[in-house]
């Protein structure tokens, strides 16, 4: 029976405005909205896929973070099996080097066949937690995933490149994959469902240790980029126009 | 360590991508800054054709009949000889498909650091763009080999096309893999796929007919893009589903979005919003897509339509 | 898909059909008399392959399982119209085609344009996805201020309750200034809750999402509880029926009224101000929940008729056989679904009645409208000239100069 493990993590809302802290080199957490990491819930969905199709059992694992809870049972609505809270100070945010180390000594205990994490996130500064996580785990890596199966020991997985083309590959278990879309988009789950969930199912508590961020490099400064305006006009006739057009086409690189 | 910069090279199917050359133009950059040479790393098995035309100083080209094909594995493991062996000052991967499926194993594997999403060097400083290009953040290269990887976007690709760099061959040691390639799978030719067009040709309602899609078809051949709509557009049938962009449509980041008589209601928007060079051409000059748009014109469209293929098929 | 697939079990009918007791009157449905009016009325009727009647045959016939295998109840809009012609008085709207959508959605079989939205309604409140943080931002620069209860710090008269579309959709903003000006204007002492508020969770609630009603209430009620205040009064008919109808069952009770209500009740203090811009013919289409749900008919036409220089021509459809523009139930979310189905656009019909009936301007008094009258207009031959606009607009248009 295959195990699968699926740790995720929260990521800034981009619908809200996104403030700097007065440190000038990390995001103000307290201005901050989070929610799940979209390919992270992908990643939950492809488990679950993978469930119904040919049995097994779901570990969805998360950072303790304001609203994951809601996010942990909504996974366990959805059909995960056990749900985990890594218990540590992550509310000040940390990097993908610690998480991914906290992540492997859960594993340790978990014990997967096969983990699927999001390919990344948009919050991403010193990589994605897929790869970290497989390194120390002694196990293969593999991202862009848009569907798998597991064959025995092996997974058969569509990794996506650029254009369309998919590259077939053959994954030695247990591994990483790093899940770019799951086959079918992340389900949607009645609120009535979350809450009795709420009821019944429990969140286990994993200690996540003191968090090494080692291997990500020190940020000099954080700032927004300039503020876009309104489009500037382009004045004249359609002749006109159309000459300031091929200009520009050419100005941005696509002639 | 040496002062050196290396660029890992990305190709599929005898095709080196882009980002390859991006990469070179921003390592020449930093290469500038530490004094050190830039140096091309090629993987593949009789490949080596491919390191010509390269903004390089020199390629190290590892051959194996294990690289004829990406696996992870193969290239985590070439590559960690070789960067451990040499310790250059800093190595790039894209941002990709390819880069980040070594790149971090790479920096867990040797304990190197490792950023990301570089957009840019400036002042020998990698600057990088996150959370979906709201946040840029700097930072300084760590006093070890620095692991990079570069997204699209701060250099153009021919800044780093050029030249013959001399091809040294280097050993590289790919036993054992757990990640093989078993086949590619072609994408579909039924139709367009828009969410990886350079350039997007997007009509709506303004088109008015079908019969009119016919000079929107003209446009995006001539510069080489597609032709995408919004929901009306669809819904009438004039366009197959998978053209459209927005809610319940595709979403799109092309290079230059060409909106001719899109109002912008927020249903298309949010499909489109990432583009990196929206223009639209509205005759209302109240249309909320100039509030995104970098460029506007507020002009009949089949006017406008006729004079831009006339001076498209001049230039 | 397993997860979509709704359990085969023999006891959903009966499950289901016991379930339907629960809703006010709904023992009326063992008395239905197969007519089949519910299914003639319906506008999506015969592009369902389970109209009401034929729901109701089925589950008598303990096979109700077959109904939830197809997708017919999402082209439902929850107008009223079935529940209006029922002779039995059954609540085929608020009870049957809910209750429906309810096990669709309990079974995983929802829409993806739907799923959005109601996402969306669960992460930020509304289920346009905007920033709950700038549901306010329509009165950014507004002078005078619009009092936000949370910074105003006083009791108000008048709790204005904006809503979902008036927030933040660009079109139907226009109409949330108009109502603004008209409250200025008035001299009426009001407050919003700005950033508090939260979808009222109504057309949610009728695409089968009733435990997000549940928790979009709950934030609501916990906003109003906050405040001093003498009534509420709503931009969006769906807000007036949900605070009206349904927050009183969940223990939160205020007293509600439709702006159109509310205005009319100060129709003499208008009237003074109207000017009028010369003669003009004007339909008023009755939106489903002012309308049939809520038996509010004249006060939108009287407010209208107060305007000099209009004409007031009505639809063939008008009053208690008014017809859906389409967007409730979370039909809003399901334009792509429904215009696959069946190629015809419920707005685009209103419109051609509109046009027959010779009228220059469509007038609505629900946010849903504008766009979709609009977007209609833009598609119906011949009705390239008709101006749709809300009551309110109308109104702030006459005030001025």
């Amino acid at each position: 029976m295959t195990h699968i493990m699926v740790p995720v993590k929260l990521v800034p809302d981009l619908v809200e405005e996104l403030e700097i802290a007065e440190s000038g080199t990390a995001l103000d957490m307290a201005w901050l909205r989070l929610i799940i990491n979209e390919f992270d819930d992908h990643a939950i969905e492809q488990a679950i896929l993978l469930k119904e199709r040919s049995g097994g059992e779901v570990t969805v694992i998360a950072p303790d973070q304001e609203g994951m809870d809601d996010v942990l049972f909504t996974a366990a609505a959805k059909g995960a099996d056990r749900i985990i809270k890594l218990i540590g100070d992550f509310e000040e945010g940390t990097n993908n080097h610690a998480l991914a180390r906290a992540f492997a000594n859960a594993a340790k205990e978990v014990g997967p066949d096969l983990i699927l994490t999001g390919v990344q996130g948009n919050d991403d500064l010193d990589g994605s937690v897929g790869p970290y996580l497989a390194e120390y785990l002694g196990m293969a890596y593999v991202g862009y995933v848009a569907g798998l199966s597991l064959e025995g020991d092996k997974a058969i997985v569509q990794k996506e490149y650029p254009g369309g083309l998919i590259a077939e590959m053959e994954v030695t278990l247990p591994a990483v994959l790093g899940i770019q879309a799951a086959e079918e988009p992340p389900r949607y789950v009645a609120v009535s469902k979350v809450r009795q969930m709420m009821k019944e199912a429990s969140i286990d508590e994993a200690d996540a240790g003191d968090l090494d961020t080692s291997g990500g490099l020190e940020i000099n400064s954080m700032y927004l980029p300039e503020a876009a305006e309104r489009a500037e006009m382009l004045e004249g006739d359609e002749e006109e126009i159309a000459t300031k057009l091929v200009e520009i086409f050419k100005e941005i690189g696509v002639m | 360590m040496n002062n050196d910069i290396y660029v890992v090279i990305e190709h599929v199917r005898e095709q080196v991508a882009d980002i390859s050359y991006i990469m070179l133009a921003a390592a020449h950059d930093l290469a500038q800054e530490t004094g050190g040479e830039v140096v091309g790393v090629l993987l593949g098995n009789d490949a080596q054709a491919l390191a010509d035309n390269m903004v390089a100083d020199k390629v190290l080209y590892g051959d194996d009949p294990a690289l004829a094909e990406f696996s992870s594995d193969a290239y985590t493991k070439a590559l960690a000889g070789l960067i451990s062996e040499n310790e250059p000052r800093a190595v790039f991967f894209g941002s990709t498909t390819i880069g980040t499926d070594v790149a971090g194993v790479l920096s867990a594997r040797l304990d190197f650091p490792m950023v990301s999403s570089c957009l840019k060097i400036a002042d020998g400083k990698v600057v990088s763009q996150i959370c979906g290009g709201k946040i840029m953040a700097e930072s300084e290269l760590a006093d070890m080999t620095t692991i990079i990887t570069v997204i699209p976007g701060g250099y153009k690709p021919e800044e780093g096309q050029g030249g013959s760099p001399e091809v040294t061959p280097v050993s590289v040691n790919v036993a054992d893999l757990k990640v093989t390639l078993r086949e590619y799978i072609e994408p579909e030719v039924a139709d367009v796929d828009i969410t990886t067009e350079n350039v997007l040709i997007a009509i709506g309602r303004g088109i008015q007919t079908e019969d009119n899609i016919e000079l929107a078809e003209e446009l995006a051949e001539l510069m080489d893009g597609a032709v995408c709509a919004s929901r009306p557009v669809v819904d009438q049938g004039w366009l197959p589903t998978p053209r459209m962009v927005g809610k319940s449509g595709q979403l799109v980041k092309p290079k230059l979005y060409l909106a001719l008589g899109i109002s912008g209601a927020p249903e298309h928007v949010e499909g489109m919003a990432d583009a990196e060079n929206i223009i639209a051409v509205n005759i209302d000059p109240g249309a909320p897509i100039f509030d995104i748009a970098k460029y506007g014109a507020e002009v009949d469209l089949f006017d406008l339509i006729d004079c831009l293929l006339e001076a498209l098929e001049d230039a | 898909m397993a997860a979509n697939e709704v359990s085969h079990s023999p006891s959903i009918t009966k499950t289901f059909y016991t379930s339907l007791f629960d809703i006010t009157d709904g023992d009326n449905i063992k008395t239905c008399l197969q007519c089949a009016n519910c299914s003639g009325v319906c506008p999506f009727g015969y592009l369902m392959d389970f109209p009401p009647g034929r729901m109701i045959a089925w589950m008598r016939a303990g096979i109700f399982d077959e109904v939830l295998e197809t997708d017919s109840v999402w082209m439902c809009v929850s107008c009223y119209a079935c529940t209006e012609v029922c002779p039995k008085n059954i609540p085929l709207t608020p009870g049957l085609m809910t209750r429906a959508k309810e096990e669709m959605l309990l079974a995983g079989n929802v829409p993806t344009e739907l799923q959005s939205a109601l996402e969306f309604s669960q992460r930020y409140g509304n289920p346009l996805g905007e920033s709950p943080r700038k549901r306010a931002e329509w009165a950014k620069d507004l002078q005078p201020e619009v009092p936000i209860m949370r910074k105003a710090k006083r009791p108000v008269d008048v709790l204005w309750f904006v809503g979902d579309y008036p927030s933040y959709h660009p079109r139907v903003i226009q109409t949330t200034k108009a109502l603004y000006k008209i409250l200025n204007a008035l001299g009426i002492d009001y407050g919003i809750l700005g950033p508090e508020e939260n979808s009222d969770g109504d057309t949610q609630r009728l695409a089968g999402e009733r435990g997000l009603f549940e928790v979009l209430a709950e934030k609501n009620a916990k906003a109003f509880s906050r405040y001093e205040f003498g009534e509420i009064i709503t931009t969006d008919p769906h807000a007036f029926n949900a605070i009206k109808n349904e927050y009183p069952e969940l223990g939160i009770e205020y007293p509600v009224k439709h702006y159109t209500e509310f205005l009319a009740e100060r129709i003499d203090d208008i009237k003074p101000l109207l000017k009028g811009n010369g003669e003009v013919k004007v339909t008023y289409h009755d939106p489903c929940y002012l309308g049939r749900a809520n038996g509010v008919y004249d006060q939108p036409r009287a407010l209208l008729e107060a305007i000099p220089g209009v004409e007031l021509v009505e639809m063939p459809h008008n009053r208690t056989t008014s017809l859906c523009c389409g967007g409730g139930g979370g039909g809003m979310w399901l334009d792509g679904f429904q215009w696959e189905k069946g190629h015809v656009r419920l707005s685009e019909w209103r419109v051609r009645e509109a046009i027959n009936a010779g009228a220059d301007v469509l007038a609505v008094a629900c946010p849903y409208e504008p766009p979709r009258f609009e977007d209609a207009a833009k598609m119906v031959e011949g009705a390239g000239n008709l101006v749709v606009k809300d009551i309110v607009e109308l109104l702030a248009e006459a005030m001025e100069d």
